[in-house]
């Protein structure tokens, strides 16, 4: 634990350091409102909840996650200085976990920064706060979701652009795999299950219920496992790597 | 002497690249082992795998006892390492780098602030704590890299290129810390700058092509080179051809050569057939024929011809050592 703090404050502490972080939370922030209010009608429905505000939430995740998720690893191994990391006196484990406790809490500053637009629907109307948080819990696991997808594609290179596209690209499928952009691909040749299967893997449908306020543990089930998966790929790949 | 660093049968293969070939090698406490090579010959690649940052093909290497594959994290604890090119955080200060690496240490409280000072004091960093790494001169890069390899007081140290992009001036710091700090500690330096062997290491291995092909005394290397115990002659052009006949008709040298000079004065250098002391009878001969010579020196053997024979493969009239 005491290695997971020490990375985890590290990377974070990077993140800041570079105007990457700000320029991840202002376009953040910034398209989350002009999709709320413009593309999503949050006016116009005469509704008090942030249904069309989370709505839009895995769609900006799919490509601003992965350019925080990118330089995880990629940079480290440009630089060099991934050398130095793995022949210190810390796990690969507990490299691969702050790393990604760092770079979640990114997502997290960035997601209470939208606390305006709660305020915002309190102030016209009683919303249910209670769906909005079962939201906002919802929208913060699925970003570690796409962010442990991230970080296990940094992994695999040493460039940064590479990480970016090839994440935003893994990111896509499991988006929008219950969409019909993906299934036609698998449906005439693949069988009936295996359609389910990938159908099932969608982070649409998944996130559709909880941003709804209904908490289904099958969800959540279904984030935490991505997350743990793809942080146990992260440390075979890095892990692999040190084969030359 | 206590073993420190126990190299065992260490293997490394990229694809069909053989980059390490079954090194066995040991540095005892008190040691600064100089390893030797050109680029390419494995000396970084061994350095990552004993610090475990490559896992190797087979073989492994033990520090202080402890088996860098079956035990890493106890084992890195007890190095410190300046990897290649010396890598750090660019977006951090060296005064947040090392405290980084402090905690990753786990030196807290008194402890942590001493040894960051510590470090700083040693590698006259003071100057620059407070300025992004990045934005740091070579030199202090590499200054930064070895504070954060001597921050916790280590057994081992490992360091890859130590003064790599020092000017003379840090050259000299660097080498008299490292002889400093060589009492109690167990060092291993990889450079290709042979005035560094003399000056600091005790022993000099020289690997090639993934092998130990030399391991002795810096000492003990210069007595294998041809020119150990040569005694060179400077004297006008005139009397050149006469002296070399002269010298040639000695028993114990077994060549003479002109060596070009830039001056009015030729020199010639008799070789000692055996290693053997020469001096004796050459200035003897000197004195007989009153030959003009102003200068007469012995030499002493030349490093970088050792090496350039030994890793290019050519070979050496064998030694007394018994290395190799």
């Amino acid at each position: 634990m005491h290695d997971i703090r020490v990375i985890c404050r590290r990377e974070f502490g990077g993140y800041f350091a570079t105007p990457l972080a700000y320029v991840f939370i202002v376009i953040f922030l910034a398209s989350i409102g002009s999709f709320t209010f413009f593309f999503g009608n949050f006016f116009l429905q005469g509704q008090a909840n942030l249904d069309s505000f989370f709505l839009f939430h895995p769609w900006l995740y799919l490509f601003l996650v992965p350019a925080v998720a990118m330089r995880l690893w990629a940079e480290e191994r440009k630089s060099g200085s991934i050398e130095l990391l793995l022949t210190l006196p810390v796990t690969t484990l507990s490299a691969v976990v702050g790393k990604f406790l760092a770079a979640w809490s990114v997502a997290g500053v960035s997601l209470i920064l939208t606390a305006p637009i709660w305020i915002t629907v309190n102030y016209l109307g009683s919303p249910d706060n209670g769906a909005i948080l079962a939201g906002y819990l919802g929208s913060f696991l699925m970003a570690g979701g796409y962010l442990a997808i991230g970080a296990f594609v940094s992994a695999l290179t040493r460039n940064q652009v590479i990480a970016f596209i090839v994440a935003a690209a893994i990111c896509f499928v499991f988006t929008a795999s219950g969409l019909g952009v993906v299934l036609e691909f698998f449906s005439g040749w693949a069988p009936r299950a295996l359609l389910d299967v990938v159908a099932g893997f969608s982070f649409l449908e998944h996130f559709k219920d909880i941003a709804r306020g209904v908490i289904d543990i099958r969800d959540i089930a279904f984030f935490s496992s991505m997350i743990v998966f793809f942080l146990f790929a992260n440390v075979v790949a890095v892990e692999y790597k040190k084969n030359g | 002497m206590t073993t420190m660093v126990a190299i065992k049968g260490l293997t490394k293969r990229f694809g069909h690249l053989l980059a390490v070939d079954n090194i066995d090698l040991e540095v005892a406490r008190g040691e600064v082992l100089g390893f030797l090579g050109p680029n390419g010959s494995g000396k970084s690649t061994t350095m990552k795998m004993v610090t475990g940052y490559l896992t190797p093909t087979s073989g492994t290497a033990e520090i202080l006892g402890i088996d860098v594959r079956e035990d890493p994290i106890r084992a890195q604890r007890r190095i410190g390492y300046l990897p290649e090119g010396a890598p750090a955080y660019g977006d951090m200060t060296p005064e947040a780098y090392l405290g980084f690496i402090a905690d990753v240490r786990r030196l807290s409280g008194k402890a942590r602030r001493s040894a960051v000072a510590r470090a700083v004091e040693l590698t006259h960093l003071d100057r620059v704590l407070y300025q992004p790494v990045d934005t740091l001169s070579k030199g202090y890069k590499r200054r930064v890299g070895l504070a954060q390899a001597l921050l916790h007081d280590p057994d081992v140290l490992i360091l890859d290129e130590p003064t790599d992009g020092l000017d003379p001036n840090q050259k000299f710091e660097v080498r008299t810390l490292i002889r400093e700090m060589s009492g109690e500690k167990a060092i291993v330096i990889s450079t290709h700058i042979l005035e560094e062997v003399e000056a600091v290491c005790s022993r000099a291995v020289i690997i090639s092509e993934g092998r130990v092909v030399a391991d002795g005394t810096p000492d003990d290397l210069e007595r294998r080179s041809r020119h150990y115990n040569a005694v060179s002659l400077s004297l006008p052009p005139a009397g050149v051809d006469a002296a070399r006949e002269g010298l040639r008709a000695l028993a114990a040298v077994a060549s003479v050569e002109r060596r070009d000079t830039a001056g009015a004065r030729a020199e010639l250098v008799a070789l000692p057939a055996d290693g053997g002391d020469i001096l004796g009878e050459v200035s003897r001969l000197v004195r007989e024929n009153r030959w003009e010579v102003d200068q007469i020196r012995v030499e002493r053997g030349h490093l970088d011809e050792v090496f350039r024979t030994i890793t290019t493969g050519g070979s050496l009239p064998a030694s007394g050592d018994g290395h190799a």
